[in-house]
């Protein structure tokens, strides 16, 4: 079965191109004369049903420019977060720092386990603090970080734009809906990109296994350990 | 016993109880007993099923006015038992569409929030933490699944451990279809295998079958709260099971026949899980295959997954 319906749509595709093919010619000869003649009508339904409307994929876009949180609360008792560019117009960056605990003032507590890289390879220290810079020194904003990412980490973006990296939502048939696609940093925490360790959530209840133990901290007990040297009863 | 019998009855006179009628009357007891036990699930489950659902056909032998009438039924059935409003719909596969599903074991952390997400998509027994999916803990360099762990409780991503998730692999020579005496599961023209909860009979040959664990039974009739239960329902998918029946992964048919992704793959924090249409050589699914390291599981059993597994390296 699944076969006949492959050979079926192939050969609906070998007619469908050279019938688009027409139908478009079709369409710029009446788009011509319609120009020509008035006001341009409604595209011709024919070509709807031949090229069927693609749905946007859009992909997460972080909110922009980080900000610092001062450590100080307004009347309301909101943060009160500062731009990189607040500080960093007048004051120069530490240009060797790469690790998180050399940091003073606002940046204390930022970890960083990226690699050897230092802030400044990815943070634009030259012109804009509230924007980042590729290799070659031309600065990049904040929401197009995936082409920042992407000049080292070759590999995963090809994948990321061949689809098969990076999680999704949406729809996997973009003629009925479309898709939002996750960013880098969605996943990755750009200072220690390395997916962090998790405590796995839905432990199995099956009959044959000993009963879960729900919400068990980090620390690993002895009945854990237990646990984990045995193999499974499936 | 050579003693003369008397008139009278047995019990006022015990001299005229032989071995023979006490054997018989304890027998009959017991017997008795024994059949009203045996047949009191028969009872019980009477009581649970309507006439019209003993009387249903199977569901590719009902007429689109059968179909409906049995859709309708049912709602009301489960706003009876449930109390939630629920619409089962039955969704068709499209033409042009063969659907297939890859993991990327290289980027698995085994979380299991696919399963998590399984459990509240296709409205699972509650207390049972029934899942269609189960994550197995691995040790690298092997692929011996009998090795295992699934009950790990230990964050994760441990060194030296890869991690597996494995749910129904849609086969295209599915075993479990083979074995069904009364054809209640079958594969549909997307590579979808299903089950049909009306006519299952119960027996459990499916999930002896299965090479992969991935038939559930239902062992009791699912408990879930109203306000948890997902509404959007199909007939051959995620509408709540009957007590007693057999269930699987549908790759959330009533999701991806609408061309939505799967519930799993929505969950998947790391972006490990792939979805699409076979037939579309544009189709990320494509792509995997075409350019990734691909394997199935137990590919020596003849059971063409439609389920794949891939490394990144």
């Amino acid at each position: 079965m699944p076969l006949m319906t492959h050979s079926k749509r192939q050969r609906w595709t070998r007619l469908a191109s050279p019938l688009a093919l027409v139908g478009l010619l079709v369409l710029v000869g009446f788009a011509a004369w319609a120009a020509s003649s008035g006001p341009v009508g409604p595209p011709a339904p024919a070509l709807q049903t031949e090229l069927p409307a693609q749905h946007p994929v859009v992909i997460h876009q972080p909110a922009g420019p980080p900000v610092i949180d001062t450590g100080l609360r307004d009347a309301k008792g909101q943060p009160i977060t500062a731009n990189c560019t607040t500080c960093h117009a007048t004051r120069e960056a530490n240009r060797t720092t790469n690790d998180g605990a050399q940091l003073v003032d606002f940046h204390t507590g930022l970890h960083s386990n990226h690699g050897g890289l230092t802030c400044v390879s990815c943070h634009n220290d030259e012109e804009n603090y509230s924007s980042l810079h590729r290799a070659d020194g031309r600065p990049i904003a904040f929401e197009k970080q995936i082409q920042l990412c992407a000049q080292c980490h070759g590999p995963q973006h090809r994948d990321y734009v061949n689809g098969s990296h990076g999680g999704m939502t949406g729809y996997w048939d973009l003629t009925r809906g479309g898709r939002t696609r996750n960013t880098c940093t969605d996943c990755h925490d750009p200072h220690a990109p390395q997916i962090p360790l998790v405590q796995p959530v839905f432990a199995p209840r099956d009959r044959f296994l000993p009963p879960a133990i729900d919400h068990v901290g980090p620390q690993e007990g002895l009945i854990q350990q237990h646990f984990s040297s045995e193999p499974a009863h499936e | 016993m050579s003693e003369p019998r008397t008139t009278s009855l047995p019990i006022l006179n015990n001299d005229g109880m032989t071995r023979r009628t006490a054997l018989k009357a304890a027998g009959a007891t017991l017997g008795a007993a024994a059949f009203a036990a045996a047949v009191a699930p028969i009872t019980e489950w009477a009581a649970s099923t309507s006439v019209d659902e003993f009387l249903q056909q199977h569901y590719r032998e009902l007429s689109p006015e059968q179909l409906s009438e049995v859709l309708t039924r049912l709602e009301k059935e489960t706003k009876e038992k449930y109390g939630a409003d629920v619409t089962i719909k039955d969704h068709r596969p499209q033409e042009g569409v063969q659907f297939g599903y890859a993991l990327n074991l290289s980027i698995c952390v085994g979380c299991r929030k696919c399963a998590q997400a399984c459990h509240e998509e296709n409205n699972h027994d509650r207390a049972s933490g029934n899942s269609y999916i189960r994550v197995l803990e691995m040790t690298q360099g092997s692929t011996d699944l009998e090795k295992g762990n699934v009950s790990y409780d230990h964050p994760v991503p441990q060194p030296g451990k890869y991690y597996m998730p494995v749910q129904c692999q849609q086969c295209d020579n599915p075993p479990c279809v083979d074995v069904c005496p009364v054809a209640a599961t079958w594969k549909e023209d997307d590579g979808i295998v299903v089950v049909d909860y009306n006519w299952c009979i119960g027996c459990r040959y499916c999930e002896a079958a299965c090479p992969y664990h991935a038939r559930r039974f239902n062992w009791t009739a699912p408990e879930i709260p109203a306000e948890e239960i997902n509404p959007n329902q199909s007939y051959l998918s995620n509408r709540i099971r009957p007590q007693g029946v057999m269930e699987k992964c549908t790759f959330c048919l009533h999701r991806t026949r609408e061309g939505r992704l799967p519930a799993c793959l929505e969950a998947c924090p790391t972006g490990a899980r792939v979805f699409g249409n076979l037939l579309d050589p544009e189709s990320e699914i494509r792509y995997v295959l075409d350019n990734k390291r691909v394997f199935v599981l137990k590919e020596e059993l003849g059971t063409r997954p439609r389920f794949f597994y891939f490394f990144d390296e």
